[in-house]
């Protein structure tokens, strides 16, 4: 049995964050993240974020996990579990885990708060041949080349060109590889324009109102066929053209990880702007469950950088509400909110932002069930 | 394969194992996932699915999909993308469900 004051399920931007600012108030922290490295989909990020120098603009992902990671392991009144994997939650406010080098430590952590931030999964997608390997998520590609330097596969077709969809691909070809195109079933392109004229200038197609209809091969993905679609999403014929790849990258959205989130029986509802379905919170990152923060992409899709703003909001009031002592406590506060709100006010977060909006429970009674 | 020379990234030298898949003896890189030490040898399908036997591969990275479920050490259902790489691994391709057998 282990006892913390505060438990952080997820080692990604927004765990890291949040352990850090909870921890540095002097609250005991037990973090758990189930990957072999911590920092989440940080430490595949090899490019540059952007906004403003408060939110780390001009670092590479890579690096902000690194000075997260060493800052946390310095701190005494933190213990990390790696390779871990929280398996349930439970009413005395606890929480199961499966620990040690071969997950085989039946443990439960006893928590006075607990912070969710286990981010989320990769949308699929369906067409002719899906499940063959060689089709990959785009998670799993930055993994295997950025983290391993793994070549996934020699020429690439790109589905989906949000952010995501745009960043690997100009990572596919940073590592050397070919990258054939990119489909984008909406009639516009979702990410920074920025990044796409990029990869455009290096000559990689983009295909707009265009899907990927019929995967070709037995044992492993031998050529495609995409297909443009109309304003219902309907195969227009005759616009099919093949293309000779054996490697397709899927960046079609995220959904949040909100299990635990069910199982505690926080009021959950679908918010489609914020990916899925999402609990409830107040502005400080609390769920209607009185005992239950959440951060980062499982609160609704976004990025890294309010990922950890989220975290740093979700740890220090998760921390106040325990009494720690800290300096400024109102003022510190204020402060993340208002940083929150300025990264999102761009034009490409208006959609998240009427997500949260329908997600705040203000005023709402918190319930503790 | 791997990558030999990256404009941001460094991948140094790692110090290599020798494990089997199916019998067959096979190198990689000691601590790294054992899915990506198979993807870099050219291995493709990690196992089969329980209805038709279809081909599944590396796909999440986070193991989370089910797709990557191998046999290691006689242990079936091994989450090969999360389960690091040591030297004499005995790996087998998991058909469906899995058995100790």
């Amino acid at each position: 049995m282990i006892k913390t004051d505060i438990a952080v399920v997820g080692g990604g931007p927004a765990g890291l964050s949040a352990a850090i600012t909870a921890g540095v108030t002097g609250a005991r922290i037990v973090l758990v993240d189930d990957g072999l490295e911590l920092g989440g989909q940080l430490i595949k990020q090899t490019h540059k974020f952007f906004g403003s120098e408060k939110q780390f603009a001009g670092i590479r992902g890579i690096e902000i996990a690194k000075n997260m990671i060493n800052e946390l392991k310095e701190m005494k009144n933190v213990d990390i579990y790696q390779n871990s994997t929280v398996t349930g939650y439970f009413e005395d406010n606890a929480i199961t885990i499966l620990r040690g080098e071969n997950e085989d430590i039946f443990d439960k952590v006893y928590a006075e708060k607990i912070i969710i931030a286990t981010g989320a999964s990769e949308n699929m997608l369906p067409f002719v041949n899906s499940d063959l390997p060689g089709v990959y998520g785009a998670g799993a590609v930055q993994t295997l080349m950025n983290l391993y330097g793994v070549i996934p596969g020699k020429s690439i077709l790109m589905v989906g060109a949000g952010n995501i969809g745009l960043i690997v691909s100009y990572q596919l070809i940073q590592a050397g590889i070919h990258v054939e195109g990119i489909v984008e079933a909406l009639p516009t392109i979702g990410g920074y324009l920025v990044h796409a004229s990029k990869i455009r200038r290096l000559g990689v197609p983009i295909y707009t109102t265009h899907t990927l209809k019929y995967v070709y091969g037995n044992e492993h993905v031998e050529k495609v066929k995409i297909c443009a679609i109309d304003k219902n999403y309907e195969f227009i014929d005759g616009t099919e053209k093949e293309l000779d790849v054996d490697t397709i990258c899927l960046a079609v959205g995220l959904s949040p990880l909100s299990d635990l989130l069910w199982q505690s029986g926080c009021h959950m509802e679908y918010i489609a702007e914020l990916g899925g379905h999402v609990a409830l919170r107040d502005e400080n990152m609390k769920t209607t469950h009185d005992n239950i923060f959440i951060a980062g992409d499982v609160a609704g899709i976004e990025e890294a950088s309010s990922a950890m703003l989220e975290g740093k909001i979700a740890g220090l009031n998760a921390a106040e509400s325990l009494n720690f002592k800290i300096e400024d406590f109102n003022q510190l506060n204020v402060k993340l909110k208002s940083e929150l709100a300025e990264l999102r006010a761009n034009p490409l977060s208006e959609k998240v932002k009427q997500g949260i909006k329908k997600a705040l429970t203000n005023g709402m009674r918190s319930a503790s069930c | 394969m791997r990558i030999k020379k990256h404009p941001i990234l460094d991948f140094p030298e790692k110090e290599k194992v020798k494990f089997t898949l199916d019998g067959n003896e096979l190198e990689g890189v000691k601590g790294e996932p054992i899915a990506a030490s198979l993807v870099a040898a050219g291995v493709e399908v990690l196992s089969r699915s329980i209805k038709y036997s279809r081909p599944r591969g590396f796909f999440c990275a986070i193991g989370k999909c089910s797709s990557c479920l191998m046999k290691v050490n006689g242990i079936p259902n091994v989450r090969t993308c999360v389960t690091k790489l040591e030297a004499g691994m005995k790996i087998e391709t998991q058909k469906g469900k899995g058995d100790f057998n």
